[in-house]
C-alpha cells in the first residue's frame, strides 16, 4: 500500500501539483484510518491530506482513478471480499456480473445493438444510477474496438462509443417521452420543460463519466498504471498554454480567470494600503513640535498617494492569438480600479478602440464578447498586419500617451511578411513611461518564420513570454 | 488543566505531556486523545441528527481530523454551510464553539492573548501605596517588593487577557475552535496561527509555554479570495464543500425548512440545480436556497409555477442582471 500510495504521489508532482512530505506523511497516516475497501473513503481522505486547492481536484480525480481503480481490495488480505469490491473487479476478464445488480437489465456475454440501447434508454429514464456501470461497460466492450497495448489516453475510444450510443438521439426521444408521461400534459410551462431537460442533461453526463471511467478501467488492465498516467496527465489550469487550448480548456480557463482576478484585485488593494509609507511630512512635523518645546518627537509623514498608472492595451485579435488577447483584457479590466485610466485597442490589419464596450459593463466576459462581434478590425484581408496597425494607431492615438501611460502590446508578432514600421515603437518609447510586449508563444520559437518580435523587441522596455495564466497573473501584478 | 512551564526553564518543557500521551510526545506530536467518533458512518448519522448533510466527503474529513489531531481547513464557495460545519460538529460532540472571526488588522492582542495593562498599573499602584502606608497584612517584610517580584507578579496568568485561540487552547472542556474567514488576515497574521495549528501550543515570552490539554477540533474557512500561505495549508487537512448534489440539496431543504411539502422541496432543489447550471455572476447558495424555501412555504405555495418563481426570484439571486437572465432563460417561453 504505501508503494502504491508513493507512486501515487509521484505522479501527482509530475502533474504539478505541490505535494510536500509532510502532506505524503499525512496521508500515510490518514490511510491508517479509513478502512481500505472502501473506495470514496480513501479518495477523500487522500484529497484532504494531499490536494490543497480546489483547481487541482481534477487533476487528483483522474490520477486516482488510475492508481486505485482496479485494486481496491490490494492492501493487506484482511478478508475484504465485500460488495464493494465485487462490483468493481468482477468482470475483469470476461463479461458483466449483472445479478449482482439485482436490476433486470440484461444478462448475456454480449447484448444486441437494440437491447443494448433499449437497457441505456430505461437506465436514463428511471434515473437508475447503479445501473449506469452496467451500460457503460457493455457499451465499451461493443463500441470502443480497443486495441490492446497501443499508448493512447483513451479519449478516441470514448469518442467512438459515445458516437454510437447518439446520446443526442437518446436526450430527445427522454425528453419528448418525458413530456408525454407529465400528469398535465396540457399546460406544460417552460419552466418545466427545462427542468426536464436538466435533468436527463444530468443524467446523460453521469452515463458519459461512467463510460470514461470504465474505458479507464480497462486501460488500466491493459498497461498499468504508470504508463497510462503519463498519456493522460494533463496540465493544470493556470499552467495551461492558452494558444494550443482545446475548447473545452477554453472553458475550464475560464473558470478559473475569474477567482483569479479577484484575488489579484484583492492583493492589489492591500498592497496599494499598506505599502511603503509616505514621506515625512515637514510642517506637519513641525507644528507638532510646538506643543513639545519645538523638539519633533513625533514625525508626521504625508499619506502615501501612489500614482496609478494608465494603461493602454493594444491587442492583436488574429485567430492565432485570439484567445490569449481576451484573457488579457479580462485580466487587465478586472483590475482596471488599480488603474487611473484603461484604454484598449484591438486590431488584426486594421486597428479598433474598444474601450467603449467595457464602459458601464460589470462583466468583463460581455465586453470581450461584443469585441469578437462589433469592433471594426479587418482593413485588408484580414491577416494580421503590424505594421498597419501600429502606424494608424500612432496617427491616431499616440498624441494621448503621456509620461505616465504604460503601453502593453499583446501578440506573437507574426506580421505576414509586411512592413515591420518598428520607428513607431521608437517613438512610443519616447512618449510613453513603459513598453511591454507580451508574447503568448514560447520563448524559443521568437524570430523563426515571419516573426519579427525580436525587431519590436529593441524598443520596449521587456518583452515577457506568456503563455499561460500564471505568468499572465505575474505581470499584470507586477504593473500596478 | 492547562500545562504552563514556567519562563525561565529555556529548555522546554521538561514535563511530559499528559498521561498516555507519552509516546506521541516524544516525537513532538501531540497527543491525540481518545476518539470522538467511531467510524465515518458515526459522524455522519451524528451530523444528520443535528440537522447538518453532510456528503461521505465532509463526514470523512471530520472523522479523520478528529483521528490525525490536525485542523480542516474548509474553502468554498459563500453560503455552503462552512461555517454551519463547524457549529454541528461542536453541537454534535457537545462541545463549547470558540470562534474567532478573521478580518483585515486582526493582531496577536486580538488573537492570541494580552496583558491586562491596567490590572498591572493598579496592582503597581497598590504596591506602592501600601508600601508607604506601612501596614502590609499579607507581606510579612513589609517595605516595597523588590522589582523581580513584582514583575514575576505581574506576569502571571492573573494579568493575562486570553483572546480566543489562548482561550481554545486552555480550556479544560471539550472545544470546537472556528476561525473564521482566515483569508482576510494579511499574510503575516496568518503566521500567528502556525504555532497553533500545528502544535497545539502558544508561547508566551513572559510567563512560558502553553499547551493543550485536550486537542481541540480546528476548522477553518476561507472563501478564497485570496491564495493561503503553503505553510498554513499543510498543517491542515483540506475540505472543498462545493453546491450539494440535487438529492442532497433536497434532503437538506426538506430537514431544515419545517413544513415543505415532499413535491415543493423536489421542485425547489431541481429549479436551483438549474439555475446554477446557467453562467451567473452569483450562484444561488445553499443558504439562499433555505430562504427560498421558507419564503414559498410561508405564501403557502404548494408547487412552483412560472409567476411565483418570477415574483420570488430576488431571494435566490442578488444581482438585476442575474435575475433578468434567469427570467428569460428559465421562465419564458422556449430560450
Amino acid at each position: 500500500m504505501l508503494d502504491l500510495l508513493s507512486g501515487f504521489v509521484a505522479e501527482l508532482r509530475r502533474s504539478g501539483l505541490p505535494v510536500s512530505l509532510t502532506e505524503h506523511l499525512d496521508a500515510a497516516e490518514a490511510v491508517h484510518h479509513v478502512p481500505l475497501e472502501d473506495r470514496e473513503a480513501l479518495k477523500y481522505a487522500l484529497a484532504a491530506t494531499l490536494v490543497k486547492s480546489a483547481s487541482h481536484w481534477r487533476t487528483f480525480e483522474t490520477a486516482f482513478e488510475i492508481y486505485f481503480a482496479t485494486r481496491t481490495g490490494l492492501g493487506a488480505g484482511d478478508g475484504t471480499g465485500g460488495e464493494a469490491e465485487g462490483e468493481t473487479e468482477g468482470d475483469a476478464g470476461d463479461g458483466t456480473t449483472p445479478g449482482a445488480r439485482g436490476t433486470g437489465g440484461g444478462g448475456g456475454e454480449a447484448l444486441s445493438a437494440e437491447e443494448l440501447a433499449a437497457m441505456l434508454y430505461r437506465a436514463l429514464a428511471a434515473g437508475d444510477d447503479p445501473m449506469l456501470p452496467v451500460v457503460a461497460r457493455h457499451a465499451v466492450s461493443r463500441y470502443a474496438a480497443m486495441e490492446p497495448g497501443r499508448p493512447v489516453g483513451g479519449t478516441y475510444y470514448l469518442y467512438r462509443t459515445l458516437r454510437n450510443l447518439d446520446l443526442d438521439g437518446v436526450f430527445d426521444r427522454l425528453v419528448a417521452d418525458g413530456r408525454q408521461s407529465a400528469p398535465n400534459r396540457a399546460q406544460f410551462t417552460p419552466l418545466e420543460d427545462r427542468l426536464l431537460r436538466d435533468e436527463y442533461r444530468a443524467r446523460i453526463e453521469r452515463l458519459r463519466q461512467a463510460i470514461e471511467q470504465e474505458i479507464r478501467r480497462r486501460l488500466v488492465e491493459d498497461r498499468g498504471a504508470e504508463a497510462l498516467a503519463k498519456s493522460v496527465r494533463k496540465p493544470l489550469p493556470e499552467d495551461l498554454d492558452v494558444m494550443h487550448a482545446t475548447r473545452q480548456e477554453l472553458d475550464n480557463l475560464h473558470r478559473a480567470l475569474h477567482p483569479l482576478s479577484r484575488k489579484l484585485a484583492v492583493r492589489l488593494t492591500r498592497k496599494r494600503r499598506h505599502g511603503r509609507q509616505g514621506r515625512l511630512d515637514f510642517r506637519s512635523t513641525m507644528r507638532r513640535s510646538l506643543s513639545f518645546g519645538g523638539v519633533p518627537v513625533e514625525p508626521r509623514f504625508r499619506h502615501p498617494r501612489p500614482a496609478k498608472p494608465e494603461i493602454f492595451v493594444v491587442a492583436d485579435v488574429s485567430g492565432s492569438v485570439a484567445s490569449f488577447a481576451r484573457f488579457t483584457l479580462h485580466l487587465v479590466y478586472a483590475i482596471s480600479s488599480q488603474f487611473s485610466k484603461v484604454r484598449s485597442f484591438v486590431f488584426v490589419d486594421g486597428i479598433d478602440e474598444v474601450t467603449r464596450f467595457f464602459e458601464g459593463v460589470d462583466d468583463p466576459s460581455t465586453a470581450v464578447h461584443r469585441i469578437n462581434t462589433e469592433a471594426d478590425v479587418v482593413w485588408v484581408d484580414g491577416h494580421s498586419d503590424y505594421g498597419h496597425a501600429f502606424s494608424t494607431f500612432h496617427a491616431r492615438w499616440s498624441d494621448q500617451i503621456t509620461a505616465r501611460t504604460s503601453v502593453l502590446l499583446l501578440g506573437d508578432a507574426r506580421n505576414n511578411y509586411h512592413a515591420s514600421e518598428s520607428w513607431v515603437l521608437e517613438d512610443l518609447r519616447r512618449k510613453a513611461r513603459h513598453l511591454y510586449w507580451l508574447n503568448p508563444e514560447p520563448r524559443d520559437y521568437w524570430g523563426s518564420g515571419d516573426s519579427i518580435v525580436d525587431e519590436y523587441a529593441v524598443y520596449c522596455d521587456a518583452v515577457v513570454e506568456c503563455r499561460t495564466l500564471r505568468q499572465l497573473e505575474e505581470f499584470v501584478g507586477e504593473l500596478a | 488543566m492547562s500545562q504552563v512551564s514556567t519562563a525561565s526553564d529555556s529548555k522546554g518543557p521538561p514535563d511530559g505531556g499528559p498521561g498516555p500521551g507519552g509516546g506521541a510526545e516524544a516525537l513532538g506530536l501531540p497527543d491525540v486523545g481518545p476518539a470522538r467518533f467511531a467510524s465515518v458512518a458515526e459522524v455522519r448519522q451524528g451530523l444528520a441528527d443535528v440537522k447538518y448533510l453532510a456528503d461521505e466527503g465532509i463526514a470523512g474529513v471530520v472523522h479523520l481530523a478528529d483521528r490525525l489531531g490536525k485542523p480542516v481547513l474548509v474553502e468554498g464557495p459563500a453560503g455552503t454551510g462552512k461555517t454551519q460545519l463547524a457549529k454541528s460538529v461542536a453541537e454534535l460532540t457537545g462541545s463549547r464553539l470558540i470562534r474567532l472571526q478573521c478580518y483585515e488588522g486582526l493582531d496577536e492582542s486580538k488573537a492570541l492573548y494580552e496583558w491586562n495593562y491596567r490590572k498591572q498599573l493598579l496592582r503597581i499602584q497598590a504596591g506602592n501605596l501600601a508600601a508607604t502606608s506601612g501596614d502590609v497584612p499579607d507581606e510579612p517584610g513589609g517595605g516595597r517588593p523588590t522589582w523581580g517580584e513584582l514583575e514575576e507578579d505581574i506576569f502571571s496568568e492573573e494579568f493575562l487577557l486570553p483572546r480566543p485561540l489562548l482561550e481554545a487552547i486552555r480550556s479544560e472542556e471539550s472545544v470546537v475552535l472556528l476561525i473564521d474567514e482566515v483569508d482576510r488576515v494579511e499574510l503575516e497574521t496568518e503566521a500567528l496561527m502556525l504555532e497553533i495549528l500545528s502544535e497545539y501550543q502558544v508561547s508566551i515570552p513572559e510567563l512560558g509555554t502553553v499547551r493543550a490539554t485536550r486537542l481541540p477540533l480546528v476548522f477553518l474557512t476561507s472563501n478564497n479570495t485570496r491564495e493561503l500561505s503553503e505553510a498554513l495549508k499543510r498543517r491542515c487537512l483540506y475540505l472543498h464543500v462545493d453546491y450539494p448534489d440535487l438529492d442532497r440539496e433536497r434532503e437538506i431543504v426538506r430537514t431544515r425548512v419545517p413544513g415543505i411539502s415532499e413535491e415543493l422541496a423536489d421542485q425547489v432543489a431541481r429549479i436551483v440545480r438549474s439555475l446554477r447550471t446557467l453562467e451567473l455572476r452569483k450562484a444561488p447558495s445553499v443558504s439562499e436556497t433555505l430562504d427560498w424555501a421558507r419564503t414559498l412555504v410561508v405564501l403557502g405555495v404548494e408547487s412552483v409555477d412560472a409567476a411565483q418563481a418570477r415574483d420570488t426570484l430576488h431571494i435566490l439571486l442578488k444581482y438585476q442582471t442575474d435575475i433578468e437572465r434567469a427570467a428569460k432563460e428559465l421562465l419564458s417561453a422556449e430560450a
